[in-house]
């Protein structure tokens, strides 16, 4: 009978059951009274803690837009740094109600991981970062050379497939996580470091010898940055997407953190139905009708949090390129709140 | 002296006095039908989670496009025509590299250290404790990271090698050294081989049989040594030298050519038999101070001295006590491989659950296969280990 009660606790903890897709997200994270944030921990400028512990970063804000959207306060969202290979379990499983991590937008991550992704907040693509003393000017010129790599990634693919497009050998060196890769690129383990454009430019800064590096001018492939949530809560995936489009369309108004409280008795219609003044926009995805007004007041629109973390306001100095507005010349296009 | 008679218990002694009976029998059956069934409802209830979360399910990843590379591969792989199941498989060699080469390694080193410890040596025996006493306690990952940090930072830059007599290099990106090519009539030399290491346990077996039957010792160390190696390097320069090498030489970035040994999979090594060494240090310690000292003593009043008495005595005895516990430290090195995810070596668990895991998603299977797979690992080396404790079981009287 001893045997037989340990099999049964065996057998109990193999039959895990998932939690099923529940379109209970917004309910369950206001019964909580907080967000649960999937981060990344380790990506100055996106996703990282300060020396006093307080989150940054770009997809940090993010979270905290969503958190004033629900809550009216910002800080009523707890972080957990993921790495590159638990993110998505996290995510599937309810450990977290939103995965805001630098995470690319790709087919089958949509179709095959149960998520998916609510809009893209950041056009990135993957770059090259070389010793300066290599004298490497372009990427066609890493024929043999080392290049150090987060495992796991779409970067781990795109290398493997740009050298091969290039007819170009490879030696790939693989960690877990971004923060070994670049030590063992910093040591001369690697000649060459190889992640997303935007994350060079963050990790460079952490290196011994920042201006030893050299980032690469090409770009080898398309990085569509986006939040993801589970599939199957369509409230909530709305929450999400409109967030980013509140605060895109709040850029292209010309609706800032500083003139949000002024700007809400303006005769503009667009600007009314976007602050609340106009129409039950806010009710109809289960918030108040002020939830713009919160975001803003919270983060800013989407230039000011983009200029604040990885702009001309950071050390990472990034500019506005492909995540400029449509009317100037970039993709970010905000979707008509009407 | 002790009561067990025999060298292996096989069933209990309730269970001999009754023999195999039908009650035995169906509990049995009963138990096992229990179980299976317990695990395939968990298995069932696992995929219809899965379908109802729209997460991918089964096993069809196995046979797409792996799309990755991997840094050490024993077999051909290529990044744009090998499968995920290709990948599991040089992870899996990997695994496998590392845990038979650690396991020698550690086991010679093991033996050393354990009998050093038992030196009438002051010296030598406190150098022996003071390793064991310090590697033990420290965590493995601890000393791997040791191991690999120290191992890399006190290497020179590739621009700055170490040429090796040979025409080999020492960087921080690996140890480079002359990759043999065999000509096809190789074989013949490997075939020499094989015969001359028959010979070989062929001329000691006839040896024995003859000292037992007449008393006379016939040389066995030195013709063995002859046959073994002169055989074959006779049949070698016979067949004209069928072996070249291929010289590593200084590219713009990396060596070309040349067999590469990568730094990771030194520090992995070095980590995993120093920290098991200690540990089958005690094991063989255990198993020598076991051994009655009447052994000793009788051995001396024979006229052997310490090395005879060591060899033909007291290590025989001391197998018996010294292989289970043995193969439990062979089980832990193994595992233990799996921390080749901390820097980087490409073993099973960072190829396969690391980077297949993360690119398809499909969690619960690779994590499955990946456990069934160390699973069987072990169960086959401790099956192997318990075979072989049954032949050097030595029955007391």
């Amino acid at each position: 009978m001893k045997r037989l009660a340990t099999a049964f606790a065996i057998a109990t903890v193999l039959g895990f059951a998932m939690q099923a897709a529940s379109a209970q997200t917004l309910k369950a994270v206001k019964d909580r009274g907080g967000l649960l944030c999937g981060a990344n921990g380790q990506l100055a400028g996106f996703g990282m803690p300060d020396p006093q512990g307080n989150w940054t970063g770009f997809d940090v804000d993010f979270c905290r837009a969503i958190a004033a959207a629900i809550f009216n306060d910002p800080t009523k969202v707890k972080f957990m740094p993921l790495t590159a290979a638990n993110r998505f379990t996290a995510l599937q499983s309810g450990e977290v109600d939103v995965l805001s991590r630098n995470t690319t937008w790709t087919m089958s991550r949509d179709t095959q991981l149960g998520i998916d992704f609510a809009a893209v907040n950041y056009y990135d693509g993957q770059g090259f970062m070389v010793h300066k003393a290599l004298k490497v000017a372009s990427a066609l010129e890493l024929n043999d050379a080392s290049v150090c790599v987060q495992q796991g990634t779409t970067t781990e693919l795109n290398l493997a497939d740009y050298f091969r497009s290039n007819h170009m050998s490879l030696k790939p060196v693989t960690f877990a996580t971004l923060d070994e890769a670049l030590k063992a690129y910093d040591s001369g383990r690697c000649d060459a470091f190889t992640t997303d454009s935007s994350g060079l430019y963050g990790s460079r800064l952490l290196l011994s010898n920042p201006s030893d590096n050299i980032v690469l001018p090409e770009i080898i492939s398309k990085e569509p940055l986006s939040p993801a949530v589970r599939q199957g809560d369509d409230t909530w995936e709305d929450i999400v997407r409109w967030t980013h489009h509140a605060m895109v369309n709040a850029e292209e108004l010309g609706v800032n953190k500083a003139n949000v409280d002024e700007q809400k008795s303006s005769t503009n219609p667009e600007i009314r139905r976007l602050l609340g003044a106009e129409g039950q926009f806010g009710e109809s995805l289960g918030l108040t009708n002020d939830w713009a007004v919160r975001i803003i007041k919270a983060v800013g629109n989407y230039g000011e949090s983009f200029e604040r973390n990885v702009g001309q306001g950071s050390p990472l100095k990034i500019t506005r390129g492909l995540n400029a507005l449509w009317t100037k010349g970039g993709l970010q296009y905000g979707l008509p709140i009407r | 002296m002790s009561d067990v008679a025999r060298a292996s218990p096989r069933l209990p002694p309730h269970r001999e006095r009754r023999g195999l009976d039908a009650s035995w029998l169906v509990l049995q059956v009963a138990l096992f039908a229990v179980i299976a069934g317990l695990i395939g409802a968990a298995g069932y209830n696992a995929a219809q989670n899965l379908a109802k979360a729209n997460i991918a399910h089964g096993f069809g990843f196995w046979n797409n496009t792996a799309g990755f590379d991997i840094s050490q591969t024993l077999i051909d792989y290529s990044s744009s025509t090998s499968t995920f199941g290709h990948a599991f498989w040089v992870g899996l060699l990997n695994t496998l590299l590392i845990a038979g080469v650690g396991i020698v390694l550690a086991t010679i080193l093991g033996f050393v250290i354990g009998i050093a410890r038992l030196s009438r040596n002051w010296l030598v025996a406190r150098l022996a404790g003071g390793y064991v006493e310090v590697i033990r306690n420290i965590p493995l990952l601890l000393q791997l990271l040791f191991w690999y940090n120290a191992v890399l930072k006190a290497l020179p830059e590739m621009r700055g090698s170490i040429a090796l007599p040979l025409g080999g290099f020492l960087n921080n990106r690996g140890l480079f050294l002359p990759k043999p090519v065999f000509a096809p009539d190789f074989e013949a030399v490997v075939i020499a081989l094989a015969v001359g290491i028959a010979a070989a346990i062929g001329w000691r077996i006839w040896a024995k049989r003859y000292q037992a039957r007449t008393g006379e010792q016939m040389p066995i160390v030195l013709p063995a040594l002859a046959v073994i190696f002169g055989l074959p390097f006779i049949v070698f320069v016979v067949a004209g030298k069928p072996l070249t090498f291929g010289i590593p030489d200084m590219g713009r970035f990396n060596i070309r050519g040349g067999l590469e040994i990568l730094p990771e999979f030194a520090a992995l090594l070095f980590a995993l038999t120093v920290y098991t060494a200690a540990f089958i240090a005690e094991v063989v310690r255990a198993g020598v101070l076991a051994v009655p000292a009447g052994q000793i003593e009788a051995a001396q009043t024979l006229g052997l001295r310490a090395g005879g008495t060591l060899r033909l005595v007291v290590v025989p005895q001391a197998m018996r006590v010294i292989v289970p516990p043995l193969t439990s430290q062979y089980l832990n090195l193994i595992k233990n491989s799996s921390l080749a995810v901390a820097i980087g070596y490409p073993d099973l668990v960072q190829v396969f659950a690391g980077s297949v895991l993360n690119i398809t998603g499909q969690a619960v299977e690779v994590i499955a296969i990946t456990m069934a797979v160390y699973l069987f690992i072990s169960l086959v080396t401790s099956l192997l280990m318990n075979f072989y404790g049954r032949i050097v079981a030595v029955a007391e009287r």
